[in-house]
């Protein structure tokens, strides 16, 4: 999988970005790049990067979340140290974006800077199994909202449709099926497929460019 | 429809409340329930319903009293600190005998607390959210599929016995995402709503919504009548799961999220040879006191699993006349227990 110096990843809310922007920033560690996971995210007070905090220090991957990021605090609050990675030009950065325009807001203060570099992938993180994007239309909204809100364009579609633990091989087939038609009709090029890593296997003859996901570790089973 | 969809607690409930045929919701933003907000207010002007984001909380809940008097499927939605301030509405749905359905996504408290879960309004919604003598029907759903199932019942329920609704659920299940099969599409009028406010076209006389009675007799006379009918509600309304009870010689009792937890507690006790089950309220009230008092004659000691200071003690403790003893494993300011610390409980 290729990348880019930033790798922005944003969608709707609950794609499943922080999974996938977790996921990558150990990919792009695994290449031998030092990377920062910078957690933009302004909208959703629970399951945050922060959970996988321990899991990327022990990796040697820096994360640079809100302090308020799973406290009791309600504070849409963006560290100033990710200037730190918009500005230094020689640490690959994932971002994390909140859900939805709202969201991407937040990220559009650092556009200029992120534009004059260009050397960034935006990701459109899509999963056709979210009631409010199963259609194209919806989808299609969606990335105009949340390019007005932060100003910068899509570059690439991640395909991440799943429904949680009792995802199948069919369920995914139907999401990459769904997003060639939305890379045909939007003119952006599919660049992974993410998939937890119990179906990778299964699907990685299938589906080009399959991306593994180990997802945050969680304390409640289905 | 049957296909699966991924979807958070808080969209369950706004999805299936719209499916419900619920075309009126008035709120207030607050953590962690402001999903169900910001869903209301994408998809209702798109069906022809209303959304509308209130000044308050104490608005909103006014707001749900006039549509409810014209028996047309309502809602609101918010979390403790919210809810608190929505018990004087509450409370005038409930002298007023009107349907509603109100959802407590609840967070740590009191206070302002915090915006992690809690389930430490359980005294409020079950003993009467508000002032005088009054229940609200009161639902714990402990998944994302339960939250969508329950929304359409707990109207239902609200319009068979003409009062206010409760679904009574956490911050983490308002935020954690799950597949979802969405419920058939439903609507009110299963009950007799001769008594909403809809227009007499000159055909009929007035009718009238009120909670305010000047004759003390009459005042006393329907809160009478009031709690005939919630003894009809104990009977036919509880509902509970048992999970391995057949053998039980413990018996954990936890709703909501905990039961969730819980549950992984009790099948890794299991593995262990240790004889546990576990009855899991879906109604909080009425409570589920059949089950429980069944248990009491099996099991040696019941454990009560929650995130408040043990709230739910009190209940359990009256369902089983005091018989065995009732273990606590609590949490509380938003930390939610692992299933080890349940089941070091469970190996006391």
């Amino acid at each position: 999988m290729n990348y880019k110096r930033l790798s922005i990843f944003a969608g709707l809310n609950g794609s499943g970005k922080t999974n996938i922007a977790v996921n990558f920033a150990k990919h792009i560690k695994s290449k031998g790049d030092e990377v920062t996971v910078c957690d933009l995210d302004i909208v959703n007070p629970y399951f945050r990067t922060k959970d996988s905090e321990n899991e990327l220090r022990d990796l040697g991957i820096n994360l640079i979340a809100s302090q308020f990021a799973n406290t009791n605090l309600d504070a849409p609050a963006i560290p100033k140290e990710i200037y730190s990675i918009i500005a230094a030009r020689d640490i690959c950065g994932v971002l994390d974006i909140g859900g939805d325009d709202r969201g991407a807001l937040a990220l559009g203060r650092y556009a200029p800077d992120i534009l004059d570099e260009n050397n960034y992938e935006m990701y459109l993180v899509v999963n056709f199994s979210r009631p409010l994007t199963r259609n194209f239309d919806d989808v299609i909204v969606v990335i105009n909202e949340i390019e007005d809100a932060c100003k910068i364009k899509f570059t690439k579609i991640v395909n991440n449709t799943n429904i949680g633990d009792e995802t199948t091989k069919e369920v995914v087939l139907s999401g990459y099926k769904k997003t060639c038609e939305l890379s045909e009709k939007t003119g952006l090029p599919i660049s992974f497929t993410s998939v937890e890593r119990r179906l990778f296997n299964e699907l990685n003859e299938i589906i080009p460019d399959l991306f593994p996901l180990d997802l945050q570790k969680r304390i409640i089973n289905s | 429809m049957s296909e699966k969809v991924l979807m958070k607690g808080n969209e369950a409930i706004a999805e299936a409340a719209i499916l419900a045929g619920c075309r009126h919701y008035f709120g207030y933003p607050i953590t962690p329930q402001t999903e169900i907000a910001a869903y209301m207010a994408k998809k209702m002007p798109k069906i022809n319903g209303t959304f509308l984001q209130a000044e308050s909380e104490i608005a909103a809940i006014n707001m749900v009293y006039g549509v409810a008097s014209t028996g047309k499927r309502v809602m609101t939605s918010s979390s403790s600190p919210g809810i608190a301030l929505k018990c004087e509405g509450i409370s005038y749905l409930a002298g007023a005998d009107l349907p509603a359905l109100i959802v407590n996504v609840q967070r740590g408290g009191p206070g302002l607390g915090g915006i992690q879960p809690s389930q430490s309004d359980y005294h409020l919604a079950t003993k009467g959210p508000g002032h005088g003598d009054f229940h609200v029907l009161c639902f714990a759903p402990a998944s994302v599929q339960e939250m969508a199932d329950l929304t359409a019942h707990a109207f239902e329920c609200a319009e068979k016995y003409r009062m206010p609704s409760m679904l009574l659920a956490d911050g983490t299940l308002g935020q954690m995402m799950e597949p979802v099969v969405l419920p058939k599409p439903s609507d009110a009028g299963k009950y007799d709503n001769s008594w909403a406010v809809t227009g007499t076209n000159n055909e009929r006389k007035h009718n009238i919504i009120n909670s305010l009675y000047l004759s003390p007799a009459e005042l006393e006379k329907l809160n009478f009548e009031r709690y005939e009918r919630y003894e009809q509600i104990k009977k036919d309304e509880p509902m509970w799961e048992e999970y391995l009870m057949d053998d039980a010689e413990i018996c954990v009792v936890s709703y909501g999220i905990t039961a969730r937890i819980s549950r992984n507690a009790v099948d890794e006790a299991r593995k262990q040879g240790i004889k546990v089950g576990m009855i899991r309220p879906i109604t909080v009230w009425p409570f589920p006191v059949e089950p429980l008092k069944k248990a009491a004659d099996k099991v040696e000691r019941f454990i009560c699993v929650e995130l408040n200071m043990g709230q739910m003690k009190d209940d359990i403790e009256l369902a089983i006349h005091c018989k065995k003893p009732v273990d606590l494993c609590i949490r509380t300011g938003g930390m939610l227990p692992s299933p080890d610390e349940v089941l070091a409980v469970i190996k006391k």
